[in-house]
Order: structure tokens, then sequence, then C-alpha cells
């Protein structure tokens, strides 16, 4: 109540700043211009305003009870406004939802923008807002919402923009037999481990009695009866919960490629073979304790590295899905929304200001300034008109244009860069893990061991060689060693993934870990990738006049004195854009309104006629330098000149100090111009192998390949398509924050804050966490040795094997869990 | 002692059935979602005298 007065008051606004009501929606504060004094709730935007208007329609004020009060900074709705016509198309309906029963449809969307129990809530009680929809369950883990909803009622569109209307953009989800795919895998993996444990517990019991009964004296027919009860129980979780090694196994003696299911099998066979005879004998030893918990616990390793894999994969799904995939086709007067895939060469679409292209064609009508960083790594924005050439993957910044379509799909360059990507990834090798290559030995060792201790206990106690040699090949079973890089892993990728990074695979940790080159891409990696003001000459007092004439416009510099000049915005009473500038009437309060004319050098020239030479000199400096100069002319006359330019990040030059310090070297590859890439690596000051500019994707594709051929290893760190097909190519590709949907699908690892720490933090984590895996591999052989030397002199018996297991694995698990492998360094 | 033979065929029987419930619970999904199940715990429904009014809604809505 009191912002009322205090809006009426022309009182010095510096002095003592009006306390601001907060937004009703989304607790932002509301800018004095939207203070409305007759309402009881005020909002900070349209958005706040509408869905506070839904909720009220739909008595769902409830979600302000729901909501976290101190979480209210994330909560401003972001509205796609789309209309979601491509979902009423009778492909999508068939590819995308399953009928239920009653008529009613079930379809999923992965949903944007839901941060917090309120939202799960709200998104829960869309029935109410909807009628046409039955029921809407949200699954936090995967982000989707599933909703049941009566086709007949409403179009599945209509049920969109009601969720884009409470400011939760809807995205279909990949096809639902992937996901369905997904899920039965890691179902069939639970049972299993569910199987295993089960099986390893009940095999305990009777395992303890056995034990017992040795020591304290048990009749026969008890022993006989509890060993047949254990291979009872035994058998289903062997070759229904191991069955997952033996596959392994054996498909690791196809290829000829180590891996860690091959000593994992054959100790299983041995183990489970052994024990079974005996059991039918009579005689010897059985070890099915020990066999059942080692194979629950290498589930559970496998269980934990799948769960937080999937993760990471998870975030780069939801980041592709939020991908346009759809385009405004223009049918004589009317426009309509299509997905991107039904496109014809030879229609006509149009594209506003803030949306991706998605094809290549010719502009027929309107301008506009174009953003392609993503595409080409160029920093500064491409100003387009009718004839122009436009390409999918560059988004348009400042106004809707048309285009004829020329090509789609894979067809376009970028469809034809995304060819590449997959070839370029198909061709990589496999990288082989190091826990595999360390399994590789040491199933030849174990093999040449059983042999021997065969060998030699045929000739000494021939009754007895079969059964040594089956105790060895138990106590060897790599327990330890096989869960020591999934327990590892699993771990490193949940805390690498609380610091922003995330792994798609634990393979790249270990590939990471070990230095080589790295090649930066310049524009949105080593840079903001947008521009800023970096250089003011003039009066400060005219900032807020140029914010004043640049406020209204999409443009990217008018973007960027939006961002660098903070301030109120004064009154414009006249405004009209060029290409390359505008001329505007700004008033000050008080004073008469004065003619603001803000752009390029050819642009002001050309309206006043000429230019005073300190002006034009200086400008011109400024673009030599690689800096974007825009001159400002006050009533006729240059009063100013801002010079814009793509500014490091800040923390770009310690990051790489600290990538230094563990070994790496740098290289700089940009499709930007050359002397834009040299202003820049001037500007950073860390010694670099190479700068190069003006490098087209695939000449980046060639000096990635090039360095791998000399023996290099490389990772590729970049944003843009342009990067992608590099990253691909690389011994791990590195995607950082804000980079294209195209780069993430290439990208072994990417960061989900902006800047260049996470990388470091990453190559400093991925080197602790090897060290890991090191020590567990180290220990779990220790373990070994001493059960090898127990089992060739014939003194292992199944209570000792059924002591050093769990014993080794339980400090394998210990060193694993914690260790401290990614932390956020110097910064708290 | 013999009424071990009785009692760990028993004892199995019942571990059996525990597998097959947990195989049951898999299969049906509930292992699925993990996270949400527990926020939508907190959410507070409205009183029960509330409920009855939105579902007297609810009911003249259809």
């Amino acid at each position: 109540m009191s912002a009322a007065v205090q809006i009426g008051t022309p009182a010095p606004v510096r002095v003592c700043p009006p306390p601001e009501p907060n937004c009703a929606h989304c607790g932002l504060p509301v800018p004095a211009a939207r203070i409305e004094p007759k309402s009881e709730a005020q909002f900070c935007c349209d958005g706040c305003e509408s869905v506070f208007a839904i909720l009220r329609g739909a008595g769902l004020t409830e979600y302000y009870a729901q909501r976290d009060p101190s979480d209210a900074r994330s909560a401003t709705p972001q509205r796609s406004k789309r209309k979601f016509e491509e979902l009423d198309e009778p492909a999508f309906r068939q590819s995308h939802c399953q009928p239920q029963v009653g008529g009613a449809l079930r379809c999923e969307f992965f949903v944007e923008g839901v941060h917090c129990s309120a939202c799960v809530w709200l998104l829960e009680r869309l029935p109410r807002v909807t009628p046409a929809v039955f029921e809407a369950r949200y699954d936090l883990t995967r982000s989707v919402l599933q909703i049941v909803w009566d086709p007949s009622l409403a179009p599945l569109s209509e049920v969109a923009r009601a969720l884009d209307s409470l400011g939760y953009t809807p995205h279909p989800t990949y096809s639902t037999t992937l996901a369905a795919e997904q899920r039965k895998g890691d179902r069939a993996l639970l049972l299993r481990l569910g199987i295993a444990g089960a099986a390893a517990g009940n095999v305990m019991l009777m395992a303890l009695a056995l034990y017992s009964g040795e020591y304290a004296g048990m009749a026969a027919e008890y022993a006989t009866f509890f060993r047949w009860g254990s291979l009872a129980i035994a058998t289903p979780a062997v070759f229904w919960g191991g069955n997952l090694f033996f596959r392994g196994g054996f498909a690791s003696l196809r290829t000829r490629t180590p891996h860690m299911d091959l000593p994992v099998s054959l100790g299983l066979l041995a183990g489970y073979l052994g024990s079974a005879v005996n059991t039918l004998r009579g005689q010897g030893e059985v070890y099915f304790d020990s066999l059942c918990t080692l194979i629950f616990l290498l589930l559970v390793g496998r269980y934990l590295q799948r769960t937080h894999q999937r993760r990471s994969a998870k975030a780069s799904e939801l980041l592709n899905a939020l991908a346009p995939t759809t385009a405004r086709l223009i049918e004589g007067e009317a426009l309509r929304e299509v997905p991107a895939s039904a496109l014809k060469v030879g229609d006509v679409v149009e594209v506003r200001e803030g949306e991706r292209v998605t094809v290549d064609g010719v502009i027929c009508e309107g301008s506009s300034a174009l953003d392609t960083s993503l595409l080409t790594g160029e920093s500064f924005p491409e100003e387009v008109s009718v004839g122009d050439r436009v390409h999918a993957g560059t988004s348009n910044l400042s106004a809707p244009f048309r285009v004829r379509v020329e090509s789609v799909g894979s067809d376009t360059r970028l469809g034809r860069l995304m060819h590449s990507v997959e070839t370029t990834q198909r061709e990589r090798a496999p990288i082989v893990r190091f826990a595999d290559r360390v399994a590789g030995y040491f199933v030849q060792v174990i093999v040449a061991l059983a042999a021997f201790t065969l060998l030699v206990w045929s000739r000494l106690d021939a009754s007895h060689a079969i059964d040594h040699t089956v105790a060895l090949l138990v106590v060897t079973c790599p327990c330890a060693l096989g869960m020591a890089t999934p327990l590892a892993v699993s771990a490193a990728l949940r805390a690498a993934a609380r610091c922003g990074v995330l792994f798609k695979g634990g393979e790249f940790i270990e590939e990471l870990a070990r230095p080589g080159i790295i090649v930066f891409d310049k524009t949105g990696t080593l840079t903001e990738g947008r521009l800023a003001l970096v250089s003011w000459s003039g009066d400060e007092a005219l900032k807020p006049l140029v914010r004043a004439a640049e406020a209204a416009s999409g443009h990217p510099i008018a973007r960027a004195f939006q961002r660098s000049i903070s301030g109120n915005a004064l009154r414009c009473e006249a405004r009209e854009e060029y290409p390359g500038g505008v001329r505007a009437r700004i008033a000050e309060p008080g004073e008469d309104a004065r003619d603001v004319l803000v752009g390029s050098i050819s642009f002001v020239r050309a309206t006043l006629g000429s230019l005073p030479i300190w002006a034009l000199n200086l400008a011109q400096a400024h673009a030599a330098a690689g800096r974007t100069p825009v001159l400002i002319a006050i009533d006729g006359e240059v009063s100013a000149i801002a010079a814009f330019a793509d500014t490091i990040r800040a923390d770009a030059a310690t990051s790489l100090k600290r990538l230094a310090e563990l070994g790496f070297q740098f290289e700089v590859l940009s499709g930007d111009d050359q002397r834009v890439v040299d202003a820049v690596v001037a500007e950073l000051g860390v010694p670099l192998l190479n700068a190069t500019g003006g490098a087209s994707p695939e000449a980046k594709l060639a000096t990635i390949s090039a360095l791998r051929a000399e023996g290099q290893r490389v990772f590729m760190v970049g944003d843009g398509v342009n990067d992608a097909a590099a990253m691909a190519a690389a011994n791990v590709g590195v995607a950082v924050h804000g980079g294209a949907e195209a780069c993430l699908s290439a990208a072994d690892v990417f960061t989900t804050r902006p800047g260049l720490e996470t990388v470091a933090l990453a190559a400093e984590g991925s080197k602790r966490t090897m060290r890991v895996i090191r020590i567990g591999i180290a220990l779990s052989l220790a373990y070994n040795a001493l059960g090898v030397a127990l089992a060739v002199t014939g003194r292992l018996d199944p209570l000792w094997a059924a002591v050093l297991m769990p014993l080794s694995s339980i400090s394998v698990v210990t060193a694993a869990l914690r260790a401290r492998t990614f932390t956020q360094g110097s910064t708290p | 002692m013999s009424i071990i033979f009785l009692i760990l065929p028993v004892t199995l029987l019942l571990s059996a059935g525990a597998v097959a419930a947990f195989a049951w619970a898999t299969r049906s999904g509930q292992f699925d979602d993990l996270e949400t199940p527990g926020i939508r715990l907190l959410h507070d429904e409205s009183s029960g005298k509330e409920r009855a009014t939105e579902r007297e809604s609810d009911r003249k809505a259809d």
C-alpha cells in the first residue's frame, strides 16, 4: 500500500529505494511500472498474472500454501505460448499414446520448470484445470508427466496448452518403446538383485548351521539335508541372477576382449559345479554361500552404476527434448504448426524472434539478425534479409521472417553434420576399462594357477586335487575386483553430478584421468558467447538515454545494452528501427525529448551525413581489435562511442591453469575470425600449443583426427554444433553449459553450470577417482593372493572362503565410498 | 531335531513367497519411481470437509 504512495511522488530514486511489493505468484519484486495501486495482488509480469488467474479460477490457490517461500526465485513461469498443434497429428497419437479402457488415451510428456513439491502438487491437479484430463501423475526421477485424457472432450494440444499456461512447457518424450525397453531392463536387473539377495540370505543361514555342525558335530543326515537345501536355493541365484555374468563372459571370449565377467563366470561355474558334484557324492566341500553372496554383491555394484549412469543419460535426453521439432507452415493466409519432419522443399515457414530455425532455406520475407554461433562459431550475429540463406540450428534474434524451404531433416547442413558425428562415433574404438584390462591378465594367471594346483595335488593326493582346484577358483573369484570399479565410479558419478559435471559413462572418468591435449572452442566456451559492453567513451549520463532507445528491441546489441546498463527506463516517445541502427525520441523527467541515434558506423554516417574524425578513428580502432563499435548521436551530434565484444569467461584463465597443473596442454580451434581469436588468446595469457581461427566443422574434425593419429590423447571442449563431430572423434568430448542440443548428443561429458571451472573439476575429480579404483583393485588383489596361498597349500576350507570374500569386499567398498573425488575445490 | 526336515522346506516356501511378492512389485512398477511418492505424501490435502465439497463440485461438473 505504501508503494502506491511512493509511485506518485517524483522523489529522487537513489536516496531511498521504495519497499517493493512482491509478486503474488512468484514472489519476485514487482517493477515500479507494473504496480497497480487498486488491486490487492501485484504481479511482476503477465505470465505470473495469468497463472494466478487460472489457479484461482480452478480453486487451486492451495498451491501458494504448498510452496516453499524461500524457493520463490525460480518459480517465475516460462511460457512458450505455442499452440502445440503438432500433437493432434494422427502420426503422433500413433507413436506416443496408448489407448486405455473407455476410449481414453495415455500420453507422456517431459515437463520443464518443475522445481519443488508444490509444482508436483499443481501438475497432478491438472484435471481441475482441464476437465478432459482424468489423471495426471508426475515422475520426478524421469521428469515425466503421465496423463490420461479423453480425446473426445479435448484434443491433446489443448491439454498441452493448459500445461503451458501454468508455466510448465510440455515436450513429447522420445518414442515410448525406447523408454519401455529401458524400464524393462531396470526391472529385470532389480529382480535379479532381489533373487540373489534372498538366496544369499537363506543359504547363509544354512551355511552357518553347516559350519557350526562341523565344529560341534552334526549327524550326517542333517548335513546332507542342508547341502541339498543350499543347492536348491543356489541354483536359481546362479543361473537367474548370475547369467548376466555368464553372457558377458561368453561375449568376452568370443570377441577376445578382456572383461571382468570372464574371471567371474569361471569362478562361479567352477564353484557351482564342484559344489553340486560334492552334494551328489555326499562328501567334499560346498561353497554355495560364497557363490550367492558373490552374485549379490556384484549385482549391487551393477545396479548402482546403472542408476547413476541413467541420471546423466536422463539429463541429456531432457535437454534434447527441449529442442523445437516443429515449424510454422504458411498455407495461403493461415499458419499451422507442423512437425519439422513433415515439411517439404518449397514450403514457406515463419520463424519468430527467439526461435530456432529448423530448416535450410532462403528468406522470402522480412529481415532479422541471426545467431549462428552454435553452427559456425561466429561470435557476432549475422544480419539477414530477403534472398539470404539461413540454416537449421541458427536462432532468430530480432524479428520474424519467412523462409522458403530448400532442404529439411538430414539434408540440411545441420543434418549432414550430425551424420558425420554418428559415423565418427561408430568408428571410435571402444574404451577398454582399466579393471577389464586387469581382469584380462588376472584370468590368465588364475587358469595357470589352477592348472598348477591340479597337477601338483594329483601327484601328492589325487583324491583332493579337484577339491583344492575348485577352492582356488572360488576364492579367487574377483568379487572385490569386480566391485571396485562400479562402486568407485557410481560414487564418483554422483559426486560429479553434484558439482555440475555429468558423465555419460564411467569409462570417460578413466579417460579424463590421464592428461593430454585439450582443444577448446572459443565462442561460448572460452568466452561468454554473448556480447557485452567493454568500452564506453563519452558522458556516463547518456547511458540511460541509450538504454531507453534500445529497450524495446530484440537485437543482440540492444540486448547487450539492456544487460550492461541498469537503471529505470526513461519515457520513449517515438522509435524507429532500421537495419544497422535505431532512432528514438527520449524524454528525461521534466525535460524536452531528445533525438537519440544509436547504430553502426555506416548507419550513423548515412543518417548524419558525416562523422567527426575522432569518432571515426576510435570506432575503427575498436573494429581492428576485434570489437564491435556502436556510435551514439544525441540531437544530431556524435557524443559517445560504445564497443562490444564477446568477453572471456571470468574463470577461464584460472581453470586452464588448474588443468595445466595436472599436465594438460591446450589448443584453441575456433570458427571465428583469426583476429578475434588472437585477441582472446592474448587476453587469456595461458600458453597454448596452437590457436587457429576460421576453422570449419570439417577442419575441426580433421585437426582432432590428425592429433589422434599422432598418438596424442585429445579432449575436445566446445558448445556448438560445429564442435560436435570433433567431439565425437576426440578421446572425450566435453560440452559446456548452454551448448547446442546436437553438441550434447555428441558429447561424453557435459556440464550443467556455466563456466570452465567445471571442466577443471572434472579432470581433477577423474584423477582422484582413478586413484580410488587403483587402490580398490590393489586391495582385492592382495586378498586374492592370500586366498591363493591358502588354496594352493590345501588349507582353504569353505569357511575361510566365506570370511575372506566379504572382508575383501567391505574394505573395497569402504575405500570407494569414503573417497573424496569430485569436490568444489577452492570455492566453498 | 527331525522337525528340521519339516521346518526347512516351510522356510523355503516362505522365502519363495517373499521373492514372488518382490517379483510382482518389481514387474508392476512399484520401484520405478522412488522420489515422487515421498513428495506426494507431504502434500497436505485440504481437510476432510473441504475434500467433501470438492468431490461435490466435481460431481456437479460431471
